[in-house]
């Protein structure tokens, strides 16, 4: 939000908190996704768009209808959308001669594209295609990345960041172990991407980890990677900036060995001497004139203190 | 012979233990990585290209899948976990993979020139009580806002003061004095948030005033003056025209070959305060919190004597309303000389 959008002050309590909602937070909310269809879709395109669209249905939005614009030609398109529907993922779906089957995934950053991976789709079989039970609305999936090209290479290091924040769905603090049914697991071999989307079944193993079955559970793509925008250093260095309230402080006076023992510095002051009680004799007792002569000190001291 | 039986037993326990181990365990050469806050896990090793190429393509895919699932489930299932409503629930990490914001980091707001100058000055703010005691009505009310203490607007009747003049509608000019009110301080957050945002600040200009000095009516003429398409360069001079004060200064540069001395003095002293590790001494703010004490010392001593006074007819109550606020105050935080 620029200065600019302060000017015209929210008129009730209910723009202000959509207002308050959409703005930068110290602790942002969950990425939602839209999913827009081109202007030429084929029909292999459009069911893509639906099968992603049920992978990520609670925070998604599907545009349904043909939109006319070219992410990597024009990005403005884009990034009205992201900012009407406050949304920071897309895909956007063609299909032309040149590029057949093309799915852009992408993600935004201050609603101005940060990452454009353009994938093409050569093989593509629907969730509706794989004829058993699905896994429910929602779930979080387990998200598994095989392959070196994964490491080595740039682009695709960059994808599987992508695809990390595209996939994962909402952040949680635990999660119900007997829940974790879906699986969604990406290899790179050959120069290509095989995305496969499988339903997890855990058998009895006599121990008290299951054994794991894996049944396919669709839509399965094989992606090869064609165009591609990454951000430059220097944005994505600042894309990734964590504020410094959410980093942990370094805790002062405290150091741990090799061991992991816990050692602490204190810092004492150092101790009036002539105030140590020692053996209580007649002979060291104070007389009645001193000791009033203390207290006395003592008051105008406390009566300074309070005024 | 019992000896010989126990070895035996011993022996098949240990033999089913690893045939259920078997079942859950997968041998990869380098490991994986997790992060299981993510529920992610990252197999580095290169896949097979000779058996993807030979064997089917599914099979091969879903055999990777399945022994990578395995280790992943075999990490998330060492979590420590809780029961919940009949439901074991592990507790996850915070996720450890760096991923982009979505938008930028908040900035902290700007503060005003209000705030600014409350700070140059030492000024803090007071908390007010919420509630105030209410003549009219007698109860407590808000102090501001519906059905608030004292309301003005509700008045239906004003005493027309000897001064005004009689015919004038009071009720209105209260109205206009409020909507004035209210314009002005627009004005100020506006003003406030170009400065914020660096941008050029326009003046407040000419208000119309009712009876205007004889400054306003210099500055008046001053701004007609500079109305015109060349800015006023072209206007003559009045006779005994002054040049108005306050009218923008003309950026002045140090000679670029001039007084060697002076130069390394200036820079000397910059290194001093660089050096130095006690902040540098604000002569402006130190002098104006000096000032700002003693006039608060001197107000408390003025007060002291008429510490039942103040807040009048309400002192004696103790409710609901009264906070932290002492006796001697009246309502708002002006200050009275």
């Amino acid at each position: 939000m620029s200065a600019l959008d302060k000017v015209v002050k929210p008129k009730t309590r209910r723009s202000k908190r959509f207002l308050e909602q959409r703005g930068p937070k110290l602790y942002e909310n969950d990425k939602s996704t839209m999913l827009i269809k081109g202007g030429n879709a084929s029909n292999t395109v459009t069911q893509a768009l639906k099968d992603l669209y049920a992978l990520k249905k609670p925070s998604c939005v599907l545009y349904n209808r043909k939109n006319m614009t070219r992410p990597f030609e024009d990005q403005t398109s884009v990034e009205f959308f992201s900012k009407k529907s406050d949304c920071s993922l897309f895909v956007f779906g063609s299909h032309n001669k040149k590029r057949p089957n093309n799915l852009i995934f992408g993600r935004l950053y201050d609603f101005h594209v940060l990452d454009m991976v353009e994938l093409g789709m050569e093989k593509y079989v629907s969730l509706k295609d794989f004829k058993n039970c699905k896994c429910p609305e929602g779930t979080k999936p387990l998200l598994i990345f095989a392959g070196d090209a994964f490491e080595m290479n740039e682009d695709y290091r960059r994808l599987k960041s992508l695809f990390i924040d595209f996939f994962r769905g909402p952040t949680v603090s635990g999660i119900r172990l007997a829940g974790l049914e879906h699986m969604l697991h990406f290899t790179a071999v050959d120069g290509k991407i095989y995305m496969r989307s499988y339903k997890v079944l855990m058998k009895k193993s006599g121990c008290r980890t299951p054994r794991i079955e894996l049944e396919e559970m669709g839509p399965s793509f094989d992606f090869v990677m064609r165009r591609t925008h990454l951000a430059s250093d220097d944005l994505y260095k600042l894309s990734m900036k964590r504020p410094k309230a959410v980093q942990a402080k370094k805790k002062k006076n405290i150091s741990h060995d090799t061991f992991g023992t816990k050692y602490g510095r204190i810092h004492m002051q150092k101790q009036d001497l002539g105030k140590l009680q020692t053996r209580k004799v007649k002979a060291l007792k104070k007389r009645p004139a001193e000791k009033k002569a203390a207290e006395g000190e003592g008051e105008t001291n406390k009566r300074r203190k309070s005024n | 012979m019992a000896a010989l039986m126990i070895e035996h037993v011993l022996a098949q326990a240990e033999k089913d233990e690893a045939e259920k181990l078997k079942l859950i365990s997968v041998d990869k050469e380098l490991e994986l990585q997790f992060d299981l806050g993510n529920l992610l896990a990252i197999d580095p090793n290169p896949a097979d290209v000779k058996a993807f190429r030979q064997q089917n393509r599914e099979v091969f895919l879903r055999s990777l899948a399945r022994d990578n699932t395995q280790l992943l489930i075999n990490q998330l299932w060492t979590l420590p976990t809780q029961r919940v409503e009949e439901a074991v629930v592990a507790t996850l990490p915070d996720p450890s993979t760096r991923l982009p914001r979505e938008k930028p980091i908040p900035k902290p707001r700007a503060p005003t020139r209000w705030e600014e100058f409350a700070k140059l000055k030492g000024i803090k703010k007071k908390k007010k009580t919420n509630l105030v005691w209410d003549e009219v009505s007698k109860e407590w009310r808000r102090r501001w806002g519906y059905k608030r203490a004292n309301d003005n607007t509700k008045d239906w009747l004003i005493e027309v003061p000897a001064t005004a003049d009689p015919n004038e509608d009071q009720f209105s000019k209260r109205v206009k004095a409020k909507k004035e009110r209210v314009a002005k301080n627009e004005l100020n957050r506006l003003r406030n948030l170009a400065r914020a945002d660096k941008g050029k600040i326009p003046g407040v200009g000419l208000t119309p005033t009712e009876q205007p000095s004889r400054d306003d009516l210099g500055k008046a003429m001053h701004v007609a003056k500079r109305s015109t398409a060349s800015a006023g360069r072209f206007q003559d001079k009045l006779p005994k025209e002054k040049e108005p004060k306050n009218m923008g200064k003309k950026r002045k540069f140090q000679p670029l070959l001039g007084d060697f001395g002076a130069e390394k003095n200036k820079q000397l002293e910059i290194l001093k305060v660089m050096d130095s590790k006690k902040p540098k001494l604000d002569v402006n703010k130190a002098v104006n919190r000096q000032m700002r004490e003693e006039d608060a010392e001197a107000s408390a001593k003025r007060k002291k004597p008429f510490k039942k006074g103040g807040r009048g007819k309400q002192g004696g109550k103790k409710g609901k309303g009264r906070g932290p606020v002492r006796g001697g105050k009246g309502q708002g935080g002006k200050r009275r000389k």
